[in-house]
């Protein structure tokens, strides 16, 4: 696993995939955290990342897909699946290596934002005037995200072997299960407590509980849960596709 | 056994892809797989190196079932693909040291730099594999196929698309390597199997139609072909020529040139030139060749035309 892991890593960074993503996350970011009027937080006024943890997800929607579109897609296209699946590697290691090493990117662009976390600590009168608690719970929820995010990707690339419809179907993929249950959950067949349990399949529920600053075991369960389902279904396309 | 394959039957629908096959390779033995396109020769490779499961029957290598225990049978395997897929992004040494860790080998900077003057790598080793030729990119799949010093190498058409001189080279790296390894590999070339190969299996349309060594083959269809070609052209020549003893049948290929075909043994060139000079024609030209395995492989697989 480790070897597939370091081949991605070395296939991000030796293309320009890598720079790009993080780069475009970091800018994106860091234009509505600070310079946009109606997102930045100099208009704004309160020492909060707020608007950071609230748009991070939207960036994510899009960039996760274009890093993973290319994971198995790719690798059909040329034929090189046929060299991984002869090689004496297992199908798990195969798809946990490409897992792992596209969220360590996701990982990756997250580093450098904890910049603006100490910018923001810095800025608050009195100074440390922040939910430090929030905000790392926040950090810790928008990590899970992008692992529920990337095995969705990973999934969708597994798919096909055209890299434009697995990118185009993660996307789909990742915002419905963002804030597509949240949106159905509000539907006036759900009564009862229906609509809760509706709304508590998606992300976007699980993504605010522990951004409140609460680690709960059952977030943390969930989204463990829902990279595993992603990534079991995309085993099983794996194996399929080997006929 | 090296390789044993027991009544393997491949199936997409309705389709036969292979048809209950069954052979075994022997230890050190090279064996040419032959057949027409879409034969199912590489389906057969595909499930021997365990990329696509079998329908029916067993597959072995090295005494390990291959649908029941993938990852010992692939450490046994080297395999190079049909087209000879790779990453095309990554520098010759990066892939093959990637395919090295996936292996296992121990002290891989000697074994690379090893199987580069093995393959005759060296002065391509610095570059991507992108920018590389076919026939040295043919080289990096070999060489990435041997690296873990394999016991069986199945090649799947490891010689298409290469000039004349890489063609002789590749085919003399395969001989060489055939001397202590087991060896399928797959060809249409008739050529090739006749320089480098100890057994030929040719398979057509999913069945295995002929299964044997080389010389036997080419004795299976002894056929002596002469080809005659007179000054003029004669009423009547072709049924007095079919009547010359040993004569099987006669082709006329263009008015004055015939093709004779005989099943004997014995050279019937002199008779040839006897019975021109009985019917005063002009002899201009007399070869015979023996029948090669191509016409042995023409005969094989095309005889039931459905």
């Amino acid at each position: 696993m480790l070897n597939i892991f370091k081949k991605e890593i070395n296939h991000f960074f030796s293309s320009l995939i890598g720079y790009i993503a993080v780069g475009v996350f970091l800018l994106a970011t860091g234009l509505f955290l600070w310079a946009f009027p109606d997102t930045g937080i100099l208009e704004y006024g309160y020492a909060s990342l707020e608007s950071y943890f609230y748009m991070a997800p939207y960036i994510f929607m899009f960039l996760i897909p274009a890093i993973t579109m290319r994971s198995f897609s790719e690798e059909y296209n040329a034929g090189t699946i046929e060299i991984l699946s002869t090689k004496p590697i297992t199908d798990n290691q195969i798809i946990g290596g490409k897992f792992l090493a596209a969220l360590f990117l996701v990982f990756f662009a997250l580093l450098p934002t904890l910049l603006y976390f100490y910018s923001v600590y810095q800025l608050g009168a009195p100074v440390g005037n922040i939910d430090t608690g929030a905000t790392w719970g926040s950090y810790i929820g928008l990590l899970f995200l992008g692992g529920a995010f990337v095995a969705i990707g990973v999934f969708s690339s597994a798919i096909t072997n055209n890299q434009i419809v697995a990118f185009l179907l993660a996307i789909f993929l990742c915002f419905f299960i963002y804030t597509g249950f949240d949106y159905i959950s509000r539907l006036n067949v759900f009564y009862a407590r229906l609509d809760a349990f509706v709304e508590q399949l998606g992300i976007d529920a699980h993504y605010q509980s522990i951004g409140r600053g609460v680690v709960d075991t059952r977030d943390i369960l969930y989204f463990i849960s829902l990279i595993l389902v992603f990534l079991f279904f995309t085993k099983v396309v794996l194996e399929k596709r080997r006929w | 056994m090296s390789v044993q394959i027991q009544n393997i039957t491949k199936t997409y629908g309705t389709q036969h892809a292979v048809d209950n096959i069954s052979f075994t390779v022997g230890e050190g033995e090279i064996v040419g797989f032959l057949g027409p396109n879409g034969a199912g020769k590489t389906t057969t490779m595909k499930i021997l190196t365990g990329f696509i499961p079998q329908t029916k029957g067993l597959a072995h290598v090295c005494n390990i079932n291959v649908s029941e225990q993938p990852i010992e049978s692939r450490k046994k395997i080297g395999y190079l693909p049909e087209h000879n897929p790779l990453y095309l992004d990554m520098y010759v040494k990066e892939y093959l040291s990637f395919v090295g860790k996936v292996h296992h080998i121990k002290n891989i900077k000697n074994r690379i730099s090893e199987i580069i003057d093995l393959t005759g790598l060296q002065i391509e080793q610095k570059k991507k594999i992108g920018q590389l030729s076919k026939g040295y990119r043919q080289r990096v799949g070999l060489a990435s196929a041997l690296l873990h010093n394999p016991e069986v190498l199945i090649l799947d058409e490891p010689t298409t698309g290469l000039d004349p001189n890489q063609l002789a080279e590749i085919r003399q790296l395969i001989k060489n390597l055939g001397q202590n390894k087991t060896l399928i590999f797959s060809t249409h070339i008739m050529q090739e199997v006749e320089a480098v190969c100890d057994r030929v299996i040719i398979i057509d349309k999913g069945k295995i139609v002929a299964d044997d060594k080389v010389n036997a083959l080419q004795l299976k269809g002894t056929k002596n072909i002469y080809e005659v070609e007179f000054l003029h052209d004669k009423e009547n020549i072709l049924p007095k020529l079919k009547n010359i003893q040993g004569i099987d049948t006669v082709h006329q290929n263009t008015h004055n040139i015939y093709q004779c075909q005989s099943s004997y043994d014995r050279d019937l060139r002199a008779e040839i030139f006897n019975f021109a000079v009985q019917n005063e024609l002009t002899l201009i030209g007399l070869s015979r060749k023996e029948s090669s395995l191509e016409d042995v492989f023409k005969k094989l697989t095309q005889s039931n035309p459905n």
